[in-house]
């Protein structure tokens, strides 16, 4: 199965597009991971990263490729991506769990330090998980950013948690 | 009769940007649109646009249609809504049936200079056994439903159709509260940008691919479908059958472009299936095979909302040029950054069948034109 058949992106698919962040870069902290493999015409995420980490250039077409080195996990991103194929990821948060930040635009938005059921990207329930943070400032135009820590060995497969 | 220098039928992107265009270059202009509010399919539309971040991409349809309803009224642009063009005759008299206030008609005609038609596209329907029980409709008026009138049409949604409209819909009923039980897709892949398909599979929606909707039953209104696997030759095969409860079908089956208005006028027309059927032949400026009349947005070929703006564009600063408010240089200018941004619309595995049919309609253009 792959991303046009089922809407589910696979890993093969993932690093045939070069979007897969390398574990040196994940050792060093959050970063952002881009999930977009199809050449549609759409770039905002270019334009959101103040560091220049996306690069999509012209055609907007071309595929976004992440600088991993110059991106600082700052999640601004997340919200900007019209495609919700954004998402932050911190291997570093503790021994056992790491942090996945997804866009989540339903209601009742989930509060921190509640547990949520955490989602892979078939929407299948992997395990529960602590929100650790809900972002939603007047600049992510209505696309809140949530956090939550989830199993570690689970963080290249969780991508959003169970609509309430 | 009343007089206008352009008269647009049609208040979507289309027509709206073709307005502004005209009007920044000094034109009075008149824009008319059958409903109660103007926008088109904007304000159904919540969700954040893709399109280039020099062009409003990222930024909501909705509020895509605010700021240019501000900028339309800023340059002096008249809208007349509750008001359908009914007729089009000949040396551009256009015929409007304009809603009053008090919620009476009243037939108008008008003597306009320039005509520019924008009148979007309908949806198709699909028929199966039992497709007119009460709860079965389009994707669009279910939009519209949850989008604009703040109403749920049920609360588990089968949705057929995988294509933007079908997959955007989706993901909109389940952010109005409704539950989508699958997205049913007949052709074996996934017609829409990937990104929306796997939003609604992260929200936990099965996508049926090669599947299609063979019954809909039900006393009062639709309660569950069968659904089954689709064969190479599309022939339904035995024994896949699936049954799905739900309250609402919803038919995602593509748009096809209004023609109405450039039948009655005789424009020449070019059947062309990318673009969903029949559309008016037109050149770079977007004008028909009879002069001063332009036609742009999903009437010359369903495509996406920047495109439609920018096809509006094109024609509003065709429009200004023909009657003396820009000069060859300056239209020129306009033109040359719109068909930029056209063609970098165009482009990539989904936008590029479109270039071709674009392109075969413009090279399709008669020579003298009528
Ligand atoms: C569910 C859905 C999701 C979409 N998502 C996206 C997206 O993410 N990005 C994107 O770029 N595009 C999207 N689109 C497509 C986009 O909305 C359309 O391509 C665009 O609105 C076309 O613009 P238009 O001005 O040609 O037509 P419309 O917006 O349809 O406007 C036509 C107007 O003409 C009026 N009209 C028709 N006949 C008459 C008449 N005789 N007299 C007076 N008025 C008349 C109608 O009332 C309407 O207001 C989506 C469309 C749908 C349905
Ligand atoms: S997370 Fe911040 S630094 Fe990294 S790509 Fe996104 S916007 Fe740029
Ligand atoms: S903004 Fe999102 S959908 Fe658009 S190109 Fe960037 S990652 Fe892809």
């Amino acid at each position: 199965m792959a991303l046009d058949q089922n809407g589910v992106i696979t890993r093969e698919e993932l690093i045939n597009f070069k979007q897969i962040v390398s574990d040196e870069r994940y050792k060093k902290g959050p970063v952002a991971v881009i999930e977009c493999i199809q050449e549609i015409p759409c770039n905002p995420c270019e334009a959101a990263c103040a560091q220049g980490a996306i690069k999509i250039g012209m055609p907007i077409t071309e595929l976004p490729i992440l600088d991993e080195d110059l991106c600082t996990g700052c999640s601004i991103c997340i919200a900007k991506c019209p495609g919700l194929a954004i998402f932050m990821v911190d291997k570093t948060y503790s021994d056992t769990q790491a942090l996945i930040s997804f866009p989540y635009e339903y209601t009742p938005l989930p509060e921190k330090d509640e547990i949520v059921s955490a989602v892979s990207r078939e929407g299948v329930v992997m395990s529960e998980a602590k929100v650790i943070k809900v972002m939603n400032p007047k600049s992510f135009d209505r696309t809140p950013v949530v956090t939550i820590a989830v199993p570690k060995e689970m963080a290249d497969d969780i991508r959003s948690m169970k609509r309430k | 009769m009343l007089n206008r220098e352009v008269v647009i039928a049609g208040a979507g992107p289309a027509g709206l940007a073709a307005a502004i265009e005209a009007a920044k270059a000094g034109a009075q202009v008149l824009v008319v649109d059958l409903n109660i509010k103007p926008g088109g399919q904007l304000f159904k539309q919540i969700h954040k646009f893709f399109g280039s971040s020099a062009h409003r991409s990222g930024i909501r349809g909705m509020d895509i249609g605010t700021q240019m309803l501000a900028e339309a009224e800023k340059y002096g642009v008249e809208i007349w809504i509750n008001s359908a063009v009914i007729g089009l005759y000949s040396d551009k008299i256009v015929s409007i049936e304009r809603g009053l206030e008090n919620g009476e008609k009243e037939l108008v005609n008008i003597q306009a200079k320039k005509v520019i038609l924008a009148t979007g596209a309908s949806e198709n329907v699909v028929r199966f056994k039992g497709w007119t029980l009460p709860g079965i409709m389009g994707a669009g008026a279910a939009q519209t439903m949850i989008n604009v009138n703040r109403v749920k049409p049920g609360k588990k949604v089968v949705m057929l159709g995988s294509g933007n409209v079908g997959l955007i819909v989706s993901y909109q009923l389940m952010q109005a509260g409704c539950d989508v039980v699958a997205l049913v897709e007949a052709a074996p892949k996934i017609g829409g940008y990937g990104v929306h398909a796997s939003k609604i599979r992260r929200a936990g929606v099965p996508i049926y691919t090669s599947h299609t909707i063979i019954e809909a039953r039900g006393t009062d209104r639709v309660s569950e479908v069968t659904i089954a696997e689709l064969d190479s030759k599309w022939q339904p095969i035995p024994g896949t059958e699936k049954v799905l409860e739900c309250d609402v079908v919803t038919l995602a089956a593509g748009l096809k472009p209004i023609s109405d208005l450039v039948r009655l006028h005789d424009l020449d027309l070019t059947f062309n299936a990318v673009f969903g059927g029949w559309v008016p032949k037109h050149n770079r400026d977007m004008e028909s095979t009879q002069s001063g009349i332009y036609v742009a947005g999903d009437t010359t070929g369903v495509e996406e909302a920047n495109t439609a703006l920018e096809e509006g564009r094109l024609s509003g600063v065709a429009a200004a040029e023909a009657l003396g408010y820009l000069t060859a240089e300056q239209a020129k200018e306009l033109k040359d950054d719109i068909w930029e941004r056209l063609d970098g619309l165009r482009m990539g595995p989904f936008g590029e069948k479109r270039m071709f049919a674009k392109n075969d309609i413009l090279a399709d253009f008669p020579a003298c034109v009528k």
